[in-house]
């Protein structure tokens, strides 16, 4: 779990406010969902194996952390090519299953949008440290900082629920209670779970208090957190991303808005 | 200024109310006022900083430096001035960290001095400490009191300490305060003073007196038959912590388990319990004590399991199953099929030994730390296992329930139960071990023995 709290500061991408990964990934996601058609997708995709390799991820990590990207636009692609909407030539047919030119192209469309959204999200980020994350959203989307920095120190605690589990899980059988029972054991062991987070959380908020936080004074910084010229490059990546993928798409004719359908 | 008192005199509820974070009246009743630089002390925040009991709750952020410039960011402190302070505070309590390292990756000592650093930068008048050590092993305890003591020096803050093991902090005191339970204050004075006088009457009363000691069981130190075993075992839950490890538990003795922290002790107490399986070597059970159902405690159905070994956890609050204390303690003769009027006088009779007996319809969450670990120690005797291991058994403890939870086991072990206890306690191991490993990490753990007689 401490990588995932505590994300390394390395490469320039890293260093990059989090807000302006968050808007980029944003951006892509939105304009990709409001059509469906092979071109909008495939442009998009074009234009993003262009811009990924400076983002400054190793290979290795690449392949490792877009792995279930990869998966899933395959198996999407298949579900959508058996049970799609038939149109056109039907290939194959049996029972629920119809795999037409139509389906066909809508499986195509479909896993290209997975990759395209699905990979340049991963890869903002896999770079975002959750700590330069609340500091982008209460101090340049100015969200409230009571909320922004209880998620934040809750974050923490989620970390000791896999320990919590495997202790409730031994504590059981060393109680003599594991033998029977599957169903009911389990419910016990997720409110038992329950408690002690709740229990852990007040805790941590009588700290919390403990060191002023809520304190009715106007709460500084330590750490600013900046969107400078490095914010709006990658924004703009995302905007020119998106805008090429509409351009082309309408420019040949195969953008089909989602609502018109 | 060092406070004492029983359990549930009103020592950390007075400490939070000169912190200022009581509450307010939805929370509870409140009487007079708590005056800091004669202002309500919770229209003061930060003028007081509290430190708790335990090193996991007070972590607020995930790297050292960020967290002790959270308190600073929360009073409106300027950025330049915050990070100057962290330095000062951390150099203050000795933490010579780079301020981007991972707080999950700290030890329990350095964690506590980690929260002493975050209420330092906010310049706080007032130092309130509620057990900052009880929950450490010894390295740790010493890395907070020097901390403390070194604050002390350079701020001139004013220091308000609660702890049972007075011996810890009767050095740096000058003033010692003795709470009355229901109300009200009974002692109040210097620490010689104090502590000379009425040592006695508040030893008896569980407090740790030093010189006032409690006394060790007389035992008769058997050297019974191996029940478990274990020979290079290698033990962890992901990885290997510790390996080569042997030992030998023998009916009617003690097998002291010690190490500094991370060593893999209580990874080790999983093991032996047959709930964690070995990633090396064996953990065999002797015929004797699995009477014919196989060798591998790890392999033995969790109702077989509760008859013959019994495990107590660190942390108390993961073992509980029951709404009220005397079911909680029926569960294990429950599963073992002992019949209702046995099950009715095993639990009345725990309860009166472990002085729960006036909670038997409490909720068990609802105990203070050191009668839920009474509690749980309870719960592996009601079956009467053969062994118990036992991790930290005497974690929070006062003096009192201290020497009774001693006698009890001492009692037990010359009735020939074998005891496994995983302690950082050195008069426990003084008290009980017959036997004892020295875990060091990665390093070969070897058992050696000693054989008082």
């Amino acid at each position: 779990m401490t990588s995932l709290l505590v994300v390394e500061r390395t490469t320039a991408m890293h260093r990059v406010n989090p807000v302006a990964k968050l808007l980029a990934a944003l951006t892509i996601a939105i304009v990709l969902v409001l059509t469906i058609d092979v071109v909008s997708a495939g442009v998009a995709l074009a234009v993003e194996a262009l811009l990924l390799p400076f983002a400054g991820v190793r290979p290795r990590t690449f392949w490792i952390r877009t792995a279930p990207v990869w998966i899933a636009a395959p198996l999407a692609a298949l579900t959508i090519a058996l049970y799609g909407q038939p149109g056109g030539t039907v290939h194959f047919s049996w029972f629920l299953i119809h795999v037409s030119d139509g389906s066909l192209h809508l499986a195509l469309a479909t896993s290209l949008r997975v990759l395209a959204i699905g990979l340049p999200s991963v890869v903002l980020f896999i770079t975002i440290d959750p700590t330069d994350l609340a500091d982008g959203l209460a101090q340049v989307l100015h969200l409230p900082s009571r909320f922004v920095l209880g998620a934040l120190a809750g974050m923490r605690l989620v970390g000791l629920f896999a320990q919590d589990w495997q202790a409730l899980e031994a504590a059981r059988r060393a109680r003599g209670v594991a033998d029977r029972g599957r169903i009911r054991r389990f419910l016990g062991m997720a409110f038992a779970l329950l408690v002690l987070s709740v229990r852990r959380g007040s805790k941590l908020a009588t700290a919390m208090e403990g060191r002023a936080f809520g304190a009715p004074v106007r709460r500084t910084w330590a750490r600013e957190s900046r969107f400078g010229a490095a914010e709006w490059t990658v924004v703009a990546a995302g905007l020119l991303i998106a805008a090429l993928a509409v351009v082309v798409s309408v420019a040949t004719g195969s953008w089909n808005f989602i609502g018109a359908r | 200024m060092l406070l004492l008192g029983a359990s549930g005199a009103g020592k950390s509820t007075f400490l939070q109310a000169a912190a200022g974070i009581l509450g307010g009246a939805d929370e509870g009743e409140e009487q007079g006022e708590m005056l800091l630089d004669g202002r309500p002390a919770a229209e003061q925040r930060g003028r007081a900083g509290l430190v708790m009991q335990d090193p996991d709750a007070q972590v607020v952020l995930a790297r050292v430096g960020d967290d002790v410039a959270f308190g600073c960011e929360n009073l409106g402190v300027p950025r330049d001035e915050i990070w100057s302070r962290v330095a000062e505070a951390l150099d203050a309590v000795g933490l010579d960290l780079p301020l981007d390292r991972a707080t999950s990756e700290l030890s329990g000592g350095q964690k506590q001095r980690l929260a002493l650093a975050g209420i330092l930068a906010m310049r706080p008048g007032l130092v309130l400490l509620d057990e900052p050590t009880a929950n450490l092993d010894p390295d740790g305890v010493r890395e907070v009191r020097d901390a403390v003591a070194r604050m002390i020096e350079r701020t001139g803050a004013t220091l308000i300490v609660i702890e049972h093991r007075v011996g810890t902090w009767v050095d740096l005191v000058d003033r010692v305060v003795v709470l009355e339970p229901g109300g009200g204050v009974r002692a109040d004075g210097s620490p010689a003073g104090v502590l000379g006088e009425r040592g006695d009457e508040l030893a008896a009363g569980g407090v740790w007196v030093p010189g006032h000691e409690p006394a060790h069981p007389s035992r008769r130190r058997a050297y019974g038959e191996v029940l478990l075993s274990g020979t290079d075992l290698g033990v962890g839950r992901r990885s290997t912590v510790s390996s080569g490890i042997d030992f030998e538990v023998r009916r009617g003795r003690v097998l002291a388990v010690t190490g500094p922290n991370g060593a893999g002790k209580s990874t080790l107490a999983l093991t032996v319990g047959g709930l964690l399986p070995p990633r090396e070597g064996r953990v065999i059970a002797s015929p004797a004590l699995a009477g014919g159902i196989g060798a591998d405690p790890q392999r033995w159905r969790s109702r077989d399991l509760v008859s013959r070994i019994g495990s107590v956890f660190q942390d108390p609050e993961h073992q509980l199953l029951a709404a009220t204390l005397a079911e909680e303690l029926a569960v294990g003769p429950r599963v073992v099929g002992a019949d209702a009027a046995t099950i009715s006088r095993v639990t009345d009779e725990l309860l009166v030994r472990l002085r729960l007996d006036h909670l038997a319809l409490a909720n068990p969450f609802t105990l203070s730390g050191g009668e839920k670990r009474r509690l749980s120690v309870a719960t592996a005797l009601a079956t009467a296992p053969p062994v118990l291991v036992l991790d930290e058994p005497t974690f929070g403890q006062d003096a009192r329930t201290w020497a009774e939870l001693v006698a009890l086991l001492a009692e037990l072990l010359d009735e020939g139960t074998a005891v496994v206890a995983v302690t950082h306690d050195a008069l426990f191991v003084d008290a009980l071990a017959d036997d004892r490993l020295v875990l060091a990490g990665s390093v070969l753990g070897s058992q050696e023995r000693g054989m008082s007689q």
